[in-house]
């Protein structure tokens, strides 16, 4: 762990009129780091997603990345910083192929259209979807594309990833092809935060979990120790199976 | 879709070498008047299909820009003395900036409500022009008559060097518009038409491209203006700052196809002739039988082939291999 963590959000809150979707949200995510945020569905996880990546400006508090402080600036600029995020719902290019999805995102350090061309094979190559480079967007699987997603996130050369439930509604042996591709994502020095349902993965994956219910985070930790802590299976499953 | 297919190539070529030689075959005045509008209005397909069709900004407006092409050249010519083809650079640089003034405060503005935005500027336009003495207002604006002659960019004897010098302004568009697309700008254009969300999450500047692309578009629609108003050699508000020809824009590239290179001169080269014919023929009855046809064509390619004639044309080759 370096000195100052690549992520420090401090006392995020974000209400829309008379709801309060992140209060007092706080954290840090050190550099190589794989951090997991999870919740009930309307916890307020895609909220401080898009508060952190410049989608909302907060109504409180601060990102700092790398020891700059982001809060409120606009997403392309994060995005030009080193912090790119996925959508919850997946989101491709449609009229154009899976090569010119990754493409686009790598234009975004060059305009050399030779270079960006390379790259984006690289990373199709890294993220195993070579093969299918060809294939319009809309031509391939949904695992498929949520392998496109994290390439074309990739393109950008992210020095964070975070990724928006990007393993729901895979199959066993998807979840498993996608929680490889992000350890090597990981690996090659990219820190990452993901939003998740998906326990086997979180659990596999996470180095830290940070749980939040109803816009508060409420515990954070080892995952294994989150699973066991009573106030984490109390917003799960409710009073009635509080120890 | 990098590199261009040996048949692309090949169609390029020999619809190069037809348009070069159609003048030199085909004799008559008529004819190469049709063929001059579909150059000009395929030229002006090109340039709305860089914001309509690469960006999804589906202007109603480009009227205006074309007006300000058509009006600029002449004022500067008629109260300045100033060179038509200096005024063909100076429209597109005005225009560019008009389209700068209105696409920045419509740079959030999406879908419909910027078609919406677009009409409502184009028909200010209009309006301000029609009770502007400075430019004649309503009578609108007769080009003095010159010694013809490319320096002069007018000619009174024959319609052929209309035919080249168009032929070349809309080779010069479908030059910048295949740049544009195979470049930074049309994968980031093609990003904002799928989703603004996406395209922010991918650190682009949608505000800043949507921009460049207006002022490209408007540019190239000046240009075409000037051309117009050269040709013509007379312009007034009812003929150069109508909400049908921003119209037209929008239909010759829906038609031949929008978001491709070629689509616009396609969708010209199938409406134009049916309008300038069925105007010829039964214009002056006052039936409208050509905006029918019109709108019986629009309606089949939106209802069979949404995706226009070139949409039709590449997916004969997609299923075939």
């Amino acid at each position: 762990m370096s000195a100052s963590p690549c992520l420090e959000v401090r006392g995020i809150t974000k209400r829309f009129g008379g709801l309060t979707a992140n209060e007092d949200v706080s954290f840090d995510v050190a550099e190589g780091e794989i951090l997991s945020i999870i919740g009930p569905n309307g916890a307020g996880k895609s909220t401080l997603f898009n508060c952190i990546t410049g989608f909302y400006p907060p109504d409180g508090g601060k990102v700092l990345f790398r020891g700059k402080d982001i809060t409120g600036a606009s997403a392309h600029k994060i995005c030009k910083m080193g912090i790119v995020r996925t959508f919850q719902i997946v989101q491709v290019i449609s009229d154009m192929t899976v090569l010119e999805n990754v493409m686009t995102g790598a234009f975004l350090r060059t305009y050399n259209n030779r270079q960006v061309r390379a790259k984006a094979e690289e990373i199709l190559r890294f993220a195993g979807l070579y093969e299918k480079r060809d294939f319009l967007g809309t031509a391939i699987t949904i695992a498929d594309k949520k392998r496109l997603e994290v390439a074309m996130a990739l393109g950008t050369e992210p020095k964070l990833l975070m990724l928006d439930e990007a393993m729901a509604g895979l199959t066993p042996v998807e979840l498993k092809g996608i929680i490889g591709l992000l350890r090597k994502v990981r690996e090659s020095g990219v820190t990452l935060i993901i939003v998740e349902h998906v326990m086997e993965a979180v659990m596999e994956l996470s180095d830290r979990v940070v749980v939040i219910n109803s816009g508060r985070k409420i515990v954070e930790g080892a995952p294994a120790a989150i699973v066991r802590n009573p106030e984490v299976i109390q917003a799960y499953l409710g009073d009635r199976y509080h120890a | 879709m990098k590199k261009l297919a040996p048949w692309q190539i090949a169609l390029c070529v020999a619809a190069l070498v037809a348009s070069v030689a159609f003048p030199l075959v085909v004799k008559g005045t008529f004819p190469n008047h049709v063929m001059i509008m579909v150059f000009l209005f395929a030229m002006m397909g090109v340039a709305w299909n860089i914001m309509g069709g690469y960006a999804a900004m589906f202007s109603f407006g480009n009227v205006a820009f074309f007006g300000i092409g058509a009006y600029t050249s002449t004022v500067l010519l008629m109260n300045y003395n100033v060179n038509p083809w200096i005024g063909l650079v100076a429209g597109g640089l005005l225009a560019a900036a008009a389209a700068a003034a209105i696409g920045y405060p419509c740079s959030n503005i999406r879908s419909h409500y910027f078609s919406i935005a677009t009409i409502a500027f184009a028909e200010i336009v209009r309006i301000q022009f029609n009770n502007w003495k400075f430019v004649a207002a309503a009578e609108g604006l007769s080009l003095p008559i010159l010694p013809e002659g490319f320096r002069n960019f007018m000619f009174h004897s024959t319609k052929i060097p209309y035919y080249y010098i168009i032929l070349a302004l809309l080779a010069l568009s479908l030059v910048v518009c295949w740049y544009i697309s195979v470049t930074r700008m049309g994968y980031y254009l093609r990003a904002i038409k799928e989703s603004h969300e996406l395209a922010k999450g991918m650190g682009i500047s949608f505000v800043r491209y949507r921009l460049y692309a207006i002022m490209i578009s408007a540019f190239i629609t000046a240009m075409a203006g000037t051309f117009y108003a050269q040709y013509i050699l007379y312009i007034d508000p009812e003929s150069v700052l109508i909400l049908p020809i921003s119209v037209q824009c929008v239909l010759v590239t829906m038609l031949g196809g929008a978001g491709s290179i070629w689509g616009p001169v396609i969708g010209a080269a199938i409406l134009l002739p049916i309008s300038e014919v069925t105007r010829v023929w039964l214009g002056a009855k006052g039936t409208g039988i050509d905006m029918m046809i019109y709108g019986a064509l629009i309606m089949l390619i939106s209802a069979y082939q949404p995706q226009g004639v070139w949409g039709y044309i590449t997916s004969i080759g997609r299923r075939t291999k």
